[in-house]
């Protein structure tokens, strides 16, 4: 198998040792078992131990599969449990923005609404969880389009469909504006979707950073945007700030 | 003065909290601590009072260091509290004389059957709207005064003091064996089995006959007014009101009108009707219960209808029968299949309450064929929850007269989406929830607000209650009825299924 990494090979190795047999297993008992010299075996298994693939028993010093490879066997989250998590953050978002909020993931090349928050002043509102949204004109479709590879590569090439003459239709300038979300860390989408209408969005992240939703404010491009016609940055802010919160209740790290 | 906040003490069954609110009514900071259940033998559970007393003094503290704010910005304190767990302590020394009983507790269950002799359990419900039931503060004060050496004597010397948790903490935050004030609010008092709803005062013929010295009762006071002043952290704060949880999350919904009823869905589940001024006694099995009372306004009643079995039956699937791995699960476990598959739940694992009280019923999952799979019983689960409600609802509308609109929901299975479109479904009510899910908190803010003046009236109060989510029914009539006839049919199969002879000693 041409172009194969032997520490690679050499670390799964130990990992299917280690998953073999009920016993921890010694530092000599990994060399020998695999034929390796102490050295070698030694690096490979405290790089394991930092990834989290191995423990090591404090008491006997032997080593055993590690928990992280157990999360990573059932790393989907379910959007209910998301949801439950982002209830309260998703409150307060509502009312300090005065605009309705949504928390979306990707789902079947589109944005799934699993939760909505109304706009608290009262007026008719219907619930629009369970609806979909498209990830090429919303905030929230912009937000997975950055973070996630496989919402970007579900997308396709484009040219997509235009809601608005300001929806981006073309992959180029997509791809242009992923960039500055994740530089800026937020998106937005002015008029892109509905006439009137803007959303603000930033990322939801898990314990492993990885991207399994977002979070927007959405509302009248008259209240959501400045005079310049920009996202006004308070809101930016209070959005930036939910979405920490809830990553930090789903247990990723302050960032 | 300009203190712009209000703070809330919610001292509950495993935690206390404390809370505070700014004049828009949202949470500036929030500080928690859990304190020791206490089991001394089965069906008994006890908290260490001054463990309690200790873990308020330090979430208040910790809430004001948290806001970045003092005394000085607190304008008034209210307090919510777990109902009907019962402290007696020597007025002298401010020490507990044992550890409370708390309202799970089931140790004075004999001790009711004996106090209601010929009559039965309901014995005082005309007076007190309450049945004899082990759960109210009353009976345990008895078994207290008869079990720990020398008490009674002591009590009706005047040197011990009874009172629900929100005696206790308003008596030690107004100066303790310094001039504490002894209070407690109608809300609290009406879940003693002690008081008169009608009077609102002790009732001396209940006391006498539960043993009950009245030189420990606290006084009865409103649930919105100036009890003292606080000393310690909160030094010079208006302590300003009480409330029980449950009334208190009343009070958080604005519920404030006759015919506005809120419901709070947790491990167990409370909907409390607000009756206005009419006391409704209920020949449904629901209670009738002082809802809140502001100052010197007439008091305002309500008829409440506890469901055992709501959470704590996904809380079962979790983990008795590992279907589901954490609770918001079932949701999406549920959400695989359209309908229940003809399969019913109903949890009633130990018997019926309201409105049916038959402790010979045991749970039951009926209408089984090889069609039906987890994810049918997953509905079958959220929709026991659904038909509960309804069932307390109808008994409600009964007893009442009143016929629902509405239902305010909150607690943690709020956010459980199916579910509350499931209780819109099968109540034919639209089920609104608010922001801010800590109604009960809010409920204590509000009154004691409202004492000082902090907020003017109740329709300021009510302008800051915003519909966070609504669902409305989309289930057909026909469908509904069909529905609630098999779910009949459901309860009806759990009924005898425990023996006379083979009765637990309860």
């Amino acid at each position: 198998m041409p172009g194969a990494i032997q520490s690679l090979s050499r670390a799964a190795a130990i990992l299917r040792l280690l998953a073999g047999g009920e016993r921890r297993l010694g530092l000599s008992e990994v060399a020998t078992g695999l034929g390796l010299a102490k050295g070698t075996a030694h690096g490979i298994l405290r790089t394991l131990q930092q990834e989290g693939f191995v423990e090591q028993d404090p008491e006997s010093g032997k080593y055993q599969l590690g928990a992280e490879l157990l999360r990573l066997g059932q790393s989907y989250l379910d959007v209910h449990e998301l949801r439950a998590r982002a209830l309260v953050w998703a409150d307060d978002l509502a009312r300090a923005a005065g605009e309705t909020v949504y928390l979306g993931v990707l789902h079947q090349r589109g944005v799934l609404v699993v939760h909505h928050v109304f706009r608290p002043d009262d007026s008719r509102q219907v619930l629009e969880v369970g609806s979909m949204q498209p990830l090429h004109a919303t905030a929230l479709g912009k937000v997975l389009l950055a973070y996630d590879p496989v919402a970007r590569g579900e997308l396709g090439d484009g040219p997509w469909e235009a809601f608005t003459a300001r929806t981006v239709t073309e992959p180029a300038a997509l791809d242009a504006q992923c960039a500055l979300v994740r530089e800026r860390g937020w998106a937005d989408a002015v008029e892109e979707t509905w006439e009137g209408v803007a959303s603000v969005a930033a990322l939801i992240q898990d314990r492993r950073r990885n991207p399994v939703g977002a979070v927007c404010v959405s509302g009248a491009v008259e209240t959501v945007c400045g005079p310049d016609g920009a996202v006004r940055p308070a809101l930016v802010a209070s959005v930036r700030t939910a979405a920490r919160a809830i990553s930090r209740d789903l247990g990723a790290h302050r960032f | 003065m300009t203190a712009s906040h209000i703070a809330a003490i919610d001292q509950g069954t495993t935690s206390s909290r404390c809370i505070l609110f700014d004049a828009d009514g949202r949470i500036v900071a929030v500080e928690q601590q859990e304190h020791s259940q206490v089991f001394p033998q089965p069906g008994w559970v006890e908290h260490d009072a001054a463990e309690i007393w200790t873990r308020v003094r330090s979430v208040v503290r910790g809430a004001l260091e948290r806001a970045g704010l003092t005394a000085a910005d607190v304008r008034a304190v209210g307090i919510t509290n777990q109902r009907e767990t019962t402290v007696l302590w020597d007025r002298h020394t401010g020490v507990p004389v044992h550890h409370a009983i708390v309202w799970q507790d089931t140790r004075t269950e004999a001790l009711c059957r004996e106090l209601g002799r010929n009559v039965g359990q309901d014995r005082f419900r005309r007076e007190t709207g309450l049945p004899l039931a082990s759960y109210f503060a009353g009976p345990k004060i008895r078994w207290l005064l008869d079990h720990v050496e020398g008490l009674r004597e002591r009590a009706e010397a005047g040197d011990v003091l009874f009172g629900t948790m929100d005696s206790w903490l308003i008596w030690n935050l107004t100066g303790g064996v310094d001039g504490g004030r002894h209070v407690t609010d109608v809300t609290n008092a009406s879940r003693t089995l002690l008081m008169n709803l009608h009077t609102l005062q002790w009732d001396e013929r209940i006391a006498e006959s539960l043993g009950v010295p009245l030189a420990m009762l606290p006084e009865i006071r409103s649930s919105a007014e100036v009890y003292g002043e606080a000393v310690g952290d909160l030094a010079g704060v208006p302590v300003a009101a009480a409330l029980g949880d449950q009334q208190a999350a009343l009070f958080g919904q604005t519920c404030f009108a006759a015919g506005e009823a809120k419901s709070t869905y947790g491990t167990g589940t409370f909907l409390l009707l607000n009756t206005g001024e009419k006391i409704v006694h209920s020949y449904h099995g629901l209670l009738t219960t002082v809802g809140f009372r502001i100052g010197d306004r007439p008091p305002v009643y309500a008829l409440e209808g506890s469901i055992a079995v709501t959470g704590s039956l996904v809380q079962w699937l979790r983990d008795q029968l590992g279907i589901i791995s954490t609770a918001a699960e079932i949701e999406t476990l549920a959400g695989t299949v359209e309908d229940n598959g003809g399969a019913y739940v109903v949890p009633a694992f130990s018997g019926l309450f309201a409105p049916y009280w038959r402790s010979d019923a045991r749970g039951v999952i009926t209408g089984l064929t090889r069609y039906v799979t987890k994810g049918h019983l997953a509905r079958a689960v959220l929709e026991a929850t659904a038909w509960q409600t309804r069932e307390v609802v109808d008994a409600m509308e009964k007893d009442s007269g009143v016929t629902l609109t509405a239902l305010k929901v909150d607690g943690g299975m709020t956010s459980n989406n199916l579910l509350m479109q499931n209780i819109a479904d099968v109540l034919d009510v639209p089920v609104e929830r608010p922001y801010v899910a800590e109604t009960t908190a809010l409920g204590a803010a509000y009154a004691a607000g409202l004492a000082v003046g902090f907020w003017d009236g109740l329709e300021t109060l009510r302008a800051n209650w915003h519909r966070a989510a609504e669902w409305t029914p989309r289930m057909a009539a026909d469908t509904r009825e069909r529905e609630h006839r098999n779910w009949l049919k459901a309860v009806e199969r759990t009924m005898g299924w425990i023996d006379q002879d083979e009765q637990p000693e309860t």
